[in-house]
């Protein structure tokens, strides 16, 4: 069966930098796989490109077997790209930005989509104030929301938590998990290892332009030595003592 | 395809209204701007400008309208910006809509907010005395010059806002712009400025739009200006459409 992704031999420089040098992917359809890496490994170029938003320069890219290249329309309608920072009106309200993109995405009915959507990722107090009055959580969510309008097979989260309070990234998390669950295919980029490990059927790891690991969870434990056991004191971690003392608030 | 493009114009167009009308505060300060210098020249200058006419505001209307369409194109180039540098621009494109509509719905919306602007203008001077005897072409071809005339500056914008690194850069191309209806026939006739200055001000397209859109509001014949003046801003528009598409496919790939 084909992948819903299939990259080979991905190759992008800005001028003189060579950001990726030969990258080769695959992703099944209905898992969710994280790209790991540092800030700069070139993440974000391989979702701009397989969002049809930059163009390679050399090698090939497919998403839900179209060509990035040469079906850039058909990969489009595929698709639905959440970048690196929420990309939502400031002006409209919460609702107006849902049946916006419900009406861009030519789907039945947007309003009722719209009121759905806000219901789903508890936004329906918000969504009827502007979005510069959001928090950062917030935005983020109905960013998410946004991108599932018209169900996409394929949906690209390029850092998805990256700046969010530690209960808005569970919210975002459970999101994630149940979008895998009903068979959407997932590409989310993080810088942390801990979101990798905790969505993540598949990791890669993107390196100074190439991907230098991939595989499960339990692979990649593989390729190190035997875990040996050790007593060590657990103390909490300071994510559990935050969360345990603010408690988790569900509607904010 | 183009079902497509008039659907996800039209869609984006709506957004982009929302925008406008909701920061009411763009189409004060680019309608109180025109009305000031109209109230300046029509009860402080005026007095003193011998323009060879007996209504002065009559005199004056077009060149504060071309003003107030100068400034006014400067909010798209900040809107498309704005669009840019929040990342919404990027989600449109990553979606499967028709491309072209990202910029049409801003160039359209633009129209719509220099329409208004325009009307309330006309409204403040014929409270202050501005009247014409033009029938219902004269006001339709009068329009139509308006009209052509802000899609060429939109589209000016629509590049500044393209190429513009920060945000103050996508509005100040219109500075010069709105200066050049000072340099032109709009206030003062011509023949008044001295031979290098009066040279430039005959042969520059502003002075060509007010003198047709002078001559139909006052029933007067309008000659081969109007040609020269459709010249000059179906030319802009075009180069500006061409220079504007170029940026836009740099941006997008």
């Amino acid at each position: 069966m084909e992948h819903a992704i299939e990259v080979r031999a991905l190759r992008k420089s800005y001028g003189k930098l060579e950001v990726l040098k030969g990258v080769d992917l695959e992703v099944e359809r209905g898992s969710i796989v994280a790209l790991l890496g540092s800030n700069g490994a070139g993440k974000t170029t391989v979702v701009r490109i397989l969002g049809t938003l930059l163009k390679p320069d050399a090698g090939t890219a497919s998403v839900n077997g179209f060509d990035v290249v040469a079906e850039p329309a058909r990969v489009r309608a595929s698709i639905s790209l959440t970048g690196q920072f929420a990309a939502v009106d400031e002006i409209l309200t919460g609702r107006e930005n849902l049946v916006l993109i419900a009406k861009l995405r030519r789907v039945p009915k947007p309003q009722a989509v719209a009121v759905g959507l806000l219901a789903r990722f508890g936004l329906t107090d918000a969504g009827g104030r502007p979005v510069s009055t959001y928090s950062g959580g917030m935005r983020r969510r109905l960013d998410i929301a946004m991108s599932l309008i018209g169900d996409p097979p394929v949906i690209f989260l390029d850092e998805p938590t990256t700046g969010l309070d530690p209960e808005a990234r569970l919210d975002v998390w459970k999101v994630i998990q149940e979008l895998a669950g009903g068979g959407t295919t997932v590409l989310l980029t993080t810088q942390y290892l801990d979101e990798a490990e905790k969505l993540a059927d598949r990791i890669a790891i993107l390196h100074e332009g190439t991907i230098i690991v991939s595989g499960t969870l339990a692979e990649l434990r593989g390729l190190l030595p035997p875990a040996k056991v050790e007593y060590v004191e657990r103390q909490p971690t300071l994510e559990e003592i935050f969360l345990a003392t603010v408690g988790r608030k569900e509607s904010r | 395809m183009t079902t497509h493009a008039v659907n996800d114009t039209s869609v984006l167009l709506g957004r982009s209204i929302k925008h406008v009308t909701r920061s009411l505060d763009t189409i004060i300060t680019v309608t109180i701007m025109p009305i000031a210098f109209l109230l300046l020249f029509r009860y402080v200058f005026g007095g003193a400008i011998q323009a060879g006419t007996d209504n002065y505001v009559n005199y004056l209307m077009p060149g504060i309208l071309l003003i107030a369409i100068a400034s006014g194109v400067s909010y798209t180039g900040f809107r498309l910006f704005n669009d840019m540098r929040n990342g919404i621009f990027e989600r449109f494109n990553s979606m499967p809509i028709a491309r072209s509509s990202v910029l049409w719905g801003h160039v359209l919306t633009s129209l719509v907010s220099n329409g208004i602007s325009a009307v309330v203008i006309v409204g403040t001077g014929l409270i202050i005395g501005f009247r014409s005897s033009a029938g219902v072409l004269a006001w339709l071809a009068v329009t139509g010059i308006l009209a052509l005339f802000t899609l060429a500056l939109t589209w000016l914008a629509v590049l500044a806002g393209l190429t513009a690194s920060t945000p103050d850069g996508a509005s100040a191309f219109s500075y010069p712009l709105v200066f050049l209806p000072f340099v032109s026939s709009a206030f003062v006739p011509t023949a008044t400025m001295p031979g290098p200055v009066r040279a430039f001000a005959e042969n520059q397209p502003v002075t060509s739009i007010v003198d047709s859109i002078r001559a139909l509001l006052d029933r007067q014949p309008v000659g081969g200006d109007i040609w020269i003046a459709l010249a000059w801003c179906a030319g802009v528009c075009v180069v500006a459409y061409a220079l504007a598409l170029i940026a836009y496919r740099r941006r997008i790939s």
